[in-house]
């Protein structure tokens, strides 16, 4: 197979890496940073239910569990506030992991909408879990160890940390995109049960990309706990994030590798701005965005710029060939 | 000749539906055995069965003198049974060579996957072959969902081929096929016959199965009526009687005695 060279990350890595050295207002730096967080989510939650189309509306449990690992963590293990809390981010990843082993053995038994709802359901079992337990603090939350950085300087190293994490995920992405367990992601979308006749082990290879995925939502949900320094049962384990993320991949372009990057990038980013800049107006803005994407370009932005450039390209070598056509005829 | 396949004493119910009563079946090796009957008679059930998709109620189903009764359907790919679909089923978003690629992996671990690329240059290159084979490499870069009805039937084929299986069941390989492209699939069968494969074909086109079958079962009712030479099974009474329904349908008469 031909196999185009796509050069596309290195300017996108020169952008974000020297974004900072640009852009010093803290709020649009705070943007930045979440923004970030959210590209990371959306990427990894592509891996999974974007390659195999089983939409999972429960990441937010892997988000929050992230948090909490973060949280609990640091306050127990009376950690220095500072930078050395980021060595347990990793922790919280592999704390979602761990939690997403029994979520996924359970719920990918049954397909499509059913387990969209059981994917819901585990969400809420885990708000409510949150709220109730002595250890989680109830509604009250968790104070994480106060970071003293000074508020120019604070949200850098968030920045480049979110930014480490968006790199991995993306490249983990690629790879499985390009391995053979990711074609049997896409086998197991198109056709389950043709795939598992043709030799796939479709149980397997479900449950090990749910995990996987849930692996880079939960570092994420560390960075993002230790950013704010106090979390809440329902901003930890938030529906809204679920569906944030979804409709992130959904208006980027769903199984693409570029799609969850930019739908990130554009809802959270403009959602952020709006918010901000447009208090009143943000939701009409927010929703009039949404309209746009999925009357002209339902399958993604990025599936619709790809089809009118090779379309584009269609059209120009039919009229060469039509020209070289009219010549021939001509000549004879 | 050895038994190759055989399903022995197999029923199955859905609900109140008996599907297939006390069924046995032996495909011999080295044969190209046709299942004929009518609708409903349990044939597409029975391939369900062998293949793995459905589990039986009772009965038992060997391959290779190995019990793969309530096996799963990727084991039994793995043992070496491919099956088609009568309703044709390929991957519709990934191109005609990844769908190639997905049947090339017989026992092999997600982890094992994830750290390996999608095809090495000789699984690419045999996925060439099986679809030049079909007469479809030309195809191989479109998106499948884009192929037309016979060339979905083409690919079915093809990528059962490409995992190299000893036995394949073919549900209805000539169902809405133009002329020339029957007789082209049933060239390839032949041909594949030919290099050791053993066939297993659900067919309702009488010529078809007639010409190209060394052994036919007919299925009535949920079980295996008759099974014989075709010479034989077409010119027996009890077929007659069962599949033609007292044989007062001139049409169908005639075209079952060609």
């Amino acid at each position: 197979m031909r196999q185009k060279k796509n050069l596309w990350w290195l300017p996108a890595i020169a952008l974000f890496g020297f974004f900072p050295m640009w852009v010093s207002n803290p709020s649009y730096m705070a943007i930045a940073v979440l923004t970030l967080l959210y590209m990371a989510c959306a990427t990894s939650w592509n891996m999974f239910s974007g390659y195999s189309g089983y939409v999972a509306l429960g990441s937010g449990v892997f988000y929050g569990v992230g948090a909490y690992t973060m949280a609990l963590a640091s306050t127990h293990w009376h950690m220095a506030p500072g930078a050395g809390m980021f060595w347990l981010v990793p922790l919280g990843g592999l704390a979602a992991s761990a939690v997403a082993l029994p979520i996924g053995w359970a719920a990918l038994r049954v397909r499509r909408h059913t387990f969209v709802v059981i994917t819901i359901a585990t969400l809420f079992i885990f708000q409510n879990a949150a709220f109730n337990f002595s250890f989680t603090g109830g509604s009250a939350g968790i104070a994480l160890p106060f970071i003293q950085w000074n508020a120019s300087y604070y949200n850098v190293p968030f920045y480049y940390v979110a930014l480490g994490i968006l790199i991995f995920i993306t490249v983990v992405s690629a790879v499985v995109r390009r391995s053979r367990f990711g074609l049997q992601l896409l086998a197991i979308r198109d056709d389950e049960d043709r795939a598992l006749g043709l030799g796939v082990k479709v149980a397997a290879v479900k449950r090990a990309g749910f995990t996987m995925s849930a692996f880079t939502i939960g570092m994420a949900g560390a960075v993002y706990a230790m950013f704010l320094g106090q979390i809440y049962p329902q901003f930890a384990f938030d529906p809204f994030f679920d569906i944030s993320i979804a409709l992130m991949a959904f208006l980027g372009g769903l199984g693409t590798l570029t799609g969850p990057l930019l739908g990130a990038l554009i809802l959270e980013a403009s959602q952020q701005y709006f918010t901000v800049s447009y208090p009143y107006l943000y939701l009409f803005l927010y929703g009039a965005l949404f309209l746009i994407v999925i009357m002209f370009m339902p399958q993604g932005v990025v599936v619709f710029l790809r089809d009118r450039v090779t379309k584009k390209a269609e059209r120009e070598k039919a009229a060469v060939a039509s020209n070289e056509a009219a010549v021939a005829g001509v000549a004879s | 000749m050895t038994t190759l396949l055989s399903a022995q004493n197999v029923s199955k119910s859905f609900g109140g539906v008996k599907a297939l009563v006390d069924c046995s079946l032996d495909v011999e090796q080295g044969s190209i055995t046709g299942l004929i009957g009518p609708n409903g008679s349990g044939k597409t059930t029975l391939f369900n069965v062998i293949t793995g998709y459905v589990k039986p109620d009772a009965g038992t189903v060997t391959f290779e003198g190995n019990d793969i009764t309530n096996a799963r359907p990727n084991v039994v790919f793995e043992r070496g049974i491919g099956r088609t679909f009568q309703l044709t089923r390929i991957f519709g978003r990934i191109s005609v060579l990844e769908n190639m690629l997905v049947a090339t992996q017989r026992d092999e671990s997600w982890l094992r996957g994830l750290t390996r690329s999608k095809s090495s240059k000789a699984e690419v290159a045999s996925a060439m072959e099986w679809l030049d084979f079909v007469g479809i490499a030309r195809l191989a870069d479109l998106e499948a969902g884009a192929l037309s009805y016979g060339q979905r039937k083409l690919l079915e084929l093809a990528y059962v081929l490409v995992a190299d299986p000893d036995v394949i069941l073919l549900d209805e390989p000539a169902g809405g096929v133009n002329l020339t492209l029957i007789n082209q699939v049933a060239e390839k069968i032949r041909t594949l016959n030919k290099s050791g494969k053993t066939f297993l074909i659900v067919e309702h086109n009488m010529e078809f199965v007639m010409n190209l079958c060394t052994w036919v079962s007919v299925m009535h009712q949920g079980t295996n009526l008759v099974s014989g030479e075709p010479a034989a099974v077409r010119s027996n009474p009890l077929v007659l009687d069962a599949y033609l329904g007292g044989g007062d349908d001139d049409e169908v008469v005639e075209a079952v005695n060609g």
